[in-house]
This record gives structure tokens, C-alpha cells and sequence, in this order.
């Protein structure tokens, strides 16, 4: 068998919520439990057997950090990976029917879709045997899981004929309660989903020559491309009871990465991963070492004081300095960053080449699921509350920024390279 | 000679810490309040201290005991059955006052100074009249009652509460010193010495004012107490530098008990007071705070502006500042941030105080 995998990168102007981490580097770049987002989707996909090419589609310009990335994952998973570069933003879908000649060279028998902006422990083994297991002609089997009535809305929602996972409805963020059963975006589909894709475009595009009529004042710049294609509106909902969507519904853990929160509960969680997956990846406790409490990942570059204290939930990135007395907990410390001694750092995430002074204390507030609810997904906050002040979150701490000794930093959000002079509290500082 | 001191009652404003000990005997730079004024009082030649309570405070008067001994004086307890205010004590004590034709001196308890009690009694004997009041001078007169009086001589001409035009900038003390004559005034029921015995006496040209010399603070509560600490200490560093400590990782002026103990990596100071019995760990930063006996810091913690009562556990990696005061054995769990929290006794914080707040 011949597989494929497609990672929907998506492009600069999106992922605003997990600014300023964005303004650095593409936010599928953005390391968790010390690896890029997309790192732990292609080593799900290299595990797949017969697996023989991985495709980012984006709108990114071609960029160091993604050709770095590329040529690393490259060598580590022996597959072929190649980026795809959408001449403009073309949805969900609109990407993938743009490059189908790409995609399908080779024949593959199916391929995987899985969006950047997702993590999880992906059944992807799991969802090629159900999904070779459906009837010929099944255009996609859909990745689900379930969520809270309430938190359903915020996703797309899928209604199954439970004896056989048929997709009978499916809808996108509806307004009122449909089902707990949400869409994961991730997708196993088989060559003749390009079919409807097909019929879409063309649908689209007659649509947009019959709306073409030179409109005064119309603004040509603004028009929406004519390829754009949503894989959720335009292919999931019509296909739905037409016995050709499937769903899988898994039981693992995932998540969506929206915001800077929900990649410390990311990190959590990929770390928790590595128990069975990469056992070495996780830092013991031993003589003379920092004392290590839970789940923590430390780069071997990183330098770490043997009195420091990390964990759980904690990753030292690439070169970190960490000085005596230091304390992480629940927090991502990206590559370069120094932190000084007896600082203590909670909930929170520090930007590439960062400095933390002595005695400093950094907190965030953590937008953890509800533990007691059972499927409780992490919240997606708005920044502010209605009275306009800030939501409490965690705290982020862009790169390059001077962090002075015996400050506290405390829910707030620090753009990059800002050298700070006192205690910040529910604040963005620009 | 004798001195009447205002004790008062239970010492709200200082709670929590008065929630377990008297006022008068919260340790102020490792020395109980009260010990500060009675000692200055000895060295002018005070041998009977009246102290004027409203409350019983058992604890209290077993202290005294061995401080009457130690000090070589007589300590009076007179107690209030019903709080008589500033003036009404005088009357209560008037036998004890009017043993002998000596002046006395009458002291608001929160009060430390550099006392100028000898001084007093010399400005006293000089002007001859019923009463001298101690004044201090203050940046912002407009929240105070201001003192107005001849530069020359002294003489009071009156007394100005709140003024919203300049009058003056000094303020009273809280220290006078009265000729006996000067009980004929008071009569014993409520009665407040600032607003009805003092522009009385004033009137009739008896009273003086004579201007102290250095620091000077109410110190009656926490964020004074502080302040008040810093002064003193850098009273200390002036005249008795030789107290302060010198050991490692010590910034500026601090105090600390020799039986103390202070780990590594530490930093002390500026103007920090540690009390006996107190343990801290390693690589701690404290700064114009008062750590209270038996205390416990953990390692990497950071204090600033706070009172750690009595028998406390400050955990690792806690933050507290902001006026942030501990009753008597409170527990901080590890990795909190105390942001002007004031604890009641026996609590065990497991959360942080991210505002301003009371524990109960």
C-alpha cells in the first residue's frame, strides 16, 4: 500500500492568537515537549507503514526555519517531505485540490489530512484499517472525539449512524446543540474525494464568473480567491448521509493548539506521551542533577544548576541557562533563554533568548479543561472580558526580552525584544 | 520621677500581629515596643512607669514583671473600666501622678524617637509653665492637626486641625511632659488631651512646644511599623553602628539576632529586621521586612515589605510583598505569591493573595 500525508500548515496571517510566539516563527514550528508542532505529525505519519511522502501546504514564503525543519525530519524519519506553497490563502481544501497532481503522482491508495493546529496521540494506524474496512468508494473517514455539550459549538459537529460510523450530518460551530461528537481535523482520504473537490471548484468558479459582473466601486483586490475551497462547509456538509463520510471516533488524547495556553496543556500531554513513546526524552532524577518532579523534557544543550527544581510539565529548550535555585513548573522555556538564579517561573512561557533576572517571579494563570468534566476540552478564552480588561492567561514572554531582577510578571503578555523595568500585572506590553 | 505611658486598648491597627500579643510587646527591631520607650524613660531618671490599659492583658503583666527587675523600676498597671481617651487616664492615675511636685511624662505608646526625655525636662524647667508637648515636622500638614506656636520661645498660640492653608508643619508627637497643676484640668470621664485639655491649656499660655530632634513615627501600624523600622535602623547605623550585622550577603542596614541562623547565597537587606530563633535558607531575599521570632524562611523566597510573624513557614519560591503581615504561626505553602495579604493566626495560605486582602 501507497500512502500519502498532507499537513495544512496554514500562512502568516493566521494563528493570531498564539501571538507574539507567531511573530517568530510559524506557529507550526512552535516547539512543544521540545519539538516543533509538526515534528510529532510527521512522526505519526512515519509510523504509518507504506507511508512514503509527507506534504506541507501553506501559504508561508519559503523561510529558514521551515527548510530547517524540513531537512531534519528528513533525515530522522527517512521519508520524503516537501512544502507546497498556495500562491494565496486557498481553505481547508482549496490547497489540496490545487496541488492534486502532486498528491496523487505516484498513486497513492489513501492519504492523511491533518491540520497544524491540532495534537493529539493520533490513531492513525487505527483510522486506515477502519477506513479500508468501509465500502469502495468511501471518499474520507473523519478523525472525531467527543467533547462537552457546551463545547461542542465551537467545532464542527458530526451526527454517525452508530452501527456503521456512517456520517449522517455534519455541521461547522452551530449555534445550538447537534452532538458531543466533534471533528478532529484529522482526515484519511482515498483519491476519489477529488471528485467532489472537482465539482466544487468548478461550481465556484462558474459562480464567481456569473458574479463578475463589473460592479462599480467592486473592490477586485478584496475578492476572494475563486479557488478557495472549505474542506468542512463545502465538502463534509453536502457529502454527509451520502454514505461516503465516515467518522472514527478515538478515545486518546487531543487537542486544538489555538492559543499560548493550550500549548503548555499540549506540553503536558506530549510529555505524558513520551512514557511509552520516547522514554529517554524524559529527564531523570539523579545525583548532582536539578530535582525532577513529573514529566520534563531538558534539551541535553540546556545548562541547568543541580539545586534548580523543574516540573512537572516543564521543557528547557536549546542552550538554556538555568542559575541556582531556579523553579519551572508548567511552563515552556524556549531556546536560549537564561534565567537567573532563584527565579521562578509558573505557567508560563519564555521566548527565545530571553533573559530572566534573580528573583523574579514569572506567572501565568493556566486555562487548563475542567479535570472533573469528563471530554472537557481547553477553553478558547477571548483576550479580553466584556468589561474590557484582560482574561487572565498564561503568561508569555516574547523573545529577546530583558526581564530585570525581583520583578513579577503576572498574567500578562510581553512583545519581543522589550527590556522591562518593573512588575507587570494583566497587561499586554507592546 | 514618674511617666504615665497610653497603652490604650487592643491594638487594632496592628493586627493580626496584636491578635496574639499585646501591643506593647510586638518585638520593634528585635526589642518589644514598649522596652524602647521604658528604657529611654530609665536613663532620664524614671523610676515609676504608669501604664494606662484599657484591657486586662495577663500575658503583659507577667512580662513587666521581669522587666520591673531587670530595669530596676516600678511598673503600675492602671486600668480602664471603661476607655477614658487621651486625658481621662491622667485623672484615673492622678494619685500615682501627684506623689510628689515633680513633673511627669505622658507618651502615646506607638511612638518611636530618639527620646529626648532629659531634654524635655530641661525646656520644661526653663519655661516653668504646666505643660511642654513634643512636635515633629511633616511634609503634608494638611493631613494632620498642626501645632501653632512662637518660634522663640515656644509658646503654643493654638492648634489647627486638618488646615487647608499653611499654618505650620509641625504636628504633635505624642510626648509631654506636665507639672502636677496641670491634672487640675482633667476630669475623669472620656476625655481626648489633644482636642479639649491642650487648647485650654493653650489659652491660658501654659502650654510650650519644643521641636524633636531625628526621626519620629507612629508606628501603631504595619506600613509605619516599616517605616518606622527603616528609620530606626538607620538611627542605629549613625550612632551604634556596631549592632547591625555584618555578616554575609548583608545589603545596607540590618538587624538580626546572633541566634539567627542565615543560609547561603542570601541577600539581607536593606533594612531588614530578624528576629531570634529565625531560620533562613538559602539564596532568600529580604528587604524592609521584620521577620518575628522563631520564623521560618525557605529557600529562594522573596520578601519585601513585610511582617513575618511569630513561628511562621515561608515556603520555597514565595513571593510576598506589599505590606504583607503573618500573624503568629502561619504556614505559606511553597511557589505562592503574597501581594499585601494580611494572615490571621494559625492559617495555613495554600493559595495565592494575588490583591490586597484578609485571611481569616
Amino acid at each position: 500500500m501507497m500512502l500519502k500525508t498532507i499537513i495544512l500548515i496554514g500562512g502568516p496571517m493566521k494563528g493570531t492568537r498564539f501571538r507574539p510566539l507567531s511573530l517568530e516563527i510559524p506557529k507550526p514550528l512552535f516547539p512543544v515537549a521540545g519539538f516543533p508542532i509538526i515534528h510529532h505529525h510527521v512522526e505519526a505519519a512515519a509510523q504509518v507503514e507504506g507511508m512514503k511522502e509527507v506534504i506541507l501546504i501553506g501559504f508561508y514564503q519559503p523561510n529558514d526555519s521551515l527548510n530547517r525543519f524540513i531537512t531534519q525530519a528528513q533525515q530522522q524519519f527517512k521519508i520524503q517531505i516537501r512544502y507546497l506553497q498556495e500562491y494565496t490563502a486557498l481553505g481547508t481544501a482549496g490547497g489540496i485540490y490545487h496541488f492534486r497532481d502532486q498528491i496523487l503522482a505516484g498513486n497513492p491508495d489513501y492519504f492523511f489530512v491533518m491540520n497544524a493546529d491540532v495534537c493529539g496521540d493520533f490513531p492513525l494506524k487505527e483510522m486506515l484499517k477502519f477506513h479500508t474496512s468501509k465500502p469502495t468508494g468511501t471518499f474520507c473517514t473523519i478523525l472525531g472525539t467527543e467533547a462537552t455539550r457546551q463545547q461542542s459549538l465551537t467545532y464542527g459537529c458530526i451526527v454517525e449512524n452508530k452501527d456503521t460510523n456512517e456520517i449522517m450530518h455534519y455541521v461547522e460551530k452551530p449555534e445550538t446543540f447537534i452532538s458531543t461528537t466533534i471533528n478532529c481535523g484529522i482526515y484519511l482520504c482515498s483519491p476519489s474525494i477529488f471528485t467532489p473537490l472537482e465539482i466544487e471548484f468548478k461550481k465556484n468558479l462558474e459562480q464567481n464568473y456569473n458574479d463578475d459582473e463589473p460592479a462599480f466601486g467592486c473592490d477586485y483586490n478584496a475578492a476572494p480567491a475563486k479557488e478557495v475551497i472549505r474542506m468542512e462547509q463545502d465538502i463534509f456538509i453536502p457529502l454527509a448521509s451520502s454514505g461516503k463520510l465516515y467518522v472514527y471516533i478515538t478515545t486518546q488524547f487531543w487537542s486544538q493548539i489555538k492559543s499560548g495556553g493550550a500549548a503548555i496543556y499540549a506540553n503536558r500531554h506530549y510529555l505524558d506521551l513520551y512514557h511509552k513513546s520516547h522514554p529517554e526524552r524524559l529527564a531523570q532524577n539523579a545525583a548532582g542533577q536539578p530535582k525532577i518532579i513529573g514529566d520534563v523534557f531538558i534539551h541535553p544543550s540546556a545548562q541547568v544548576h543541580p539545586t534548580a527544581v523543574l516540573g512537572p510539565n516543564a521543557t528547557i529548550g536549546k542552550n538554556c541557562v538555568l542559575g541556582e535555585g531556579v523553579r519551572v513548573r508548567d511552563s515552556v522555556v524556549l531556546e536560549g533563554a537564561v534565567l537567573q538564579d532563584h527565579c521562578c517561573i509558573l505557567d508560563s512561557i519564555i521566548g527565545w533568548n530571553s533573559q530572566v533576572g534573580c528573583w523574579t517571579r514569572i506567572e501565568g494563570t493556566p486555562n487548563d479543561p475542567n479535570p472533573n468534566k469528563p471530554f472537557a476540552k481547553i477553553e478558547a478564552n477571548p483576550t479580553f472580558t466584556n468589561d474590557g480588561k484582560l482574561n487572565p492567561s498564561i503568561t508569555v514572554i516574547g523573545s529577546d526580552v530583558q526581564v530585570p531582577s525581583e520583578v513579577i510578571i503576572l498574567n500578562s503578555i510581553v512583545l519581543p525584544n522589550k527590556e522591562l523595568s518593573g512588575c507587570y500585572k494583566n497587561q499586554i506590553i507592546l | 520621677m514618674k511617666a504615665l505611658i497610653l497603652v490604650g486598648g487592643y491594638g487594632t491597627r496592628l493586627r493580626p500581629l496584636t491578635l496574639s500579643c499585646p501591643k506593647p510587646l510586638v518585638e520593634f527591631c528585635n526589642k518589644p515596643m514598649l522596652l524602647h520607650q521604658l528604657e529611654a524613660l530609665v536613663e532620664a531618671g524614671v523610676s515609676h512607669i504608669i501604664l494606662a490599659v484599657s484591657y486586662r492583658a495577663e500575658q503583659m503583666e507577667k512580662e513587666l514583671k521581669s522587666v520591673e527587675k531587670k530595669l530596676g523600676v516600678t511598673i503600675t498597671i492602671s486600668l480602664e473600666t471603661e476607655p477614658l481617651g487621651t486625658a481621662g487616664p491622667l485623672a484615673l492615675a492622678r494619685q500615682h501622678l501627684t506623689k510628689d511636685n515633680d513633673p511627669f511624662f505622658v507618651l502615646n505608646s506607638d511612638i518611636i524617637c530618639d527620646f529626648p526625655f532629659k531634654d524635655m525636662i530641661k525646656f520644661h524647667k526653663h519655661h516653668g509653665k504646666q505643660g511642654t508637648i513634643m512636635v515633629t515636622k511633616v511634609e503634608e500638614p494638611s493631613k494632620y492637626g498642626v501645632v501653632v506656636y512662637d518660634a522663640e520661645c515656644g509658646r503654643i498660640n493654638k492648634f489647627v486641625e486638618k488646615p487647608q492653608e499653611y499654618v505650620s508643619n509641625k504636628i504633635n508627637a505624642g510626648m509631654y511632659i506636665f507639672s502636677p497643676a496641670m491634672l487640675d484640668r482633667i476630669e475623669l470621664r472620656p476625655t481626648s488631651i489633644e482636642k479639649e485639655t491642650f487648647p485650654d491649656m493653650a489659652k491660658d499660655g501654659e502650654l510650650y512646644a519644643m521641636e524633636l530632634q531625628g526621626f519620629w513615627m507612629d508606628v501603631g501600624q504595619p506600613k509605619d511599623f516599616l517605616t518606622g523600622m527603616c528609620m530606626y535602623l538607620t538611627s542605629l547605623k549613625q550612632k551604634n553602628s556596631n549592632q547591625l550585622y555584618k555578616g554575609d550577603g548583608v545589603h545596607g542596614n540590618a538587624l538580626v539576632d546572633p541566634t539567627a541562623k542565615i543560609g547561603k547565597n542570601c541577600r539581607i537587606g536593606p533594612n531588614v529586621t530578624i528576629g531570634p530563633n529565625v531560620v533562613i535558607e538559602d539564596g532568600v531575599c529580604i528587604k524592609r521586612c521584620t521577620v518575628l521570632n522563631g520564623a521560618h524562611i525557605k529557600s529562594h523566597s522573596w520578601l519585601d515589605s513585610c511582617i513575618i510573624g511569630w513561628k511562621c513557614v515561608v515556603g520555597r519560591w514565595v513571593r510576598m510583598e506589599n505590606v504583607s503581615v503573618l500573624g503568629e504561626d502561619v504556614t505559606v505553602k511553597d511557589e505562592l505569591y503574597v501581594n499585601g495579604g494580611r494572615i490571621l493566626p494559625h492559617k495555613s495560605i495554600g493559595d495565592s493573595v494575588k490583591d490586597p486582602q484578609i485571611i481569616m
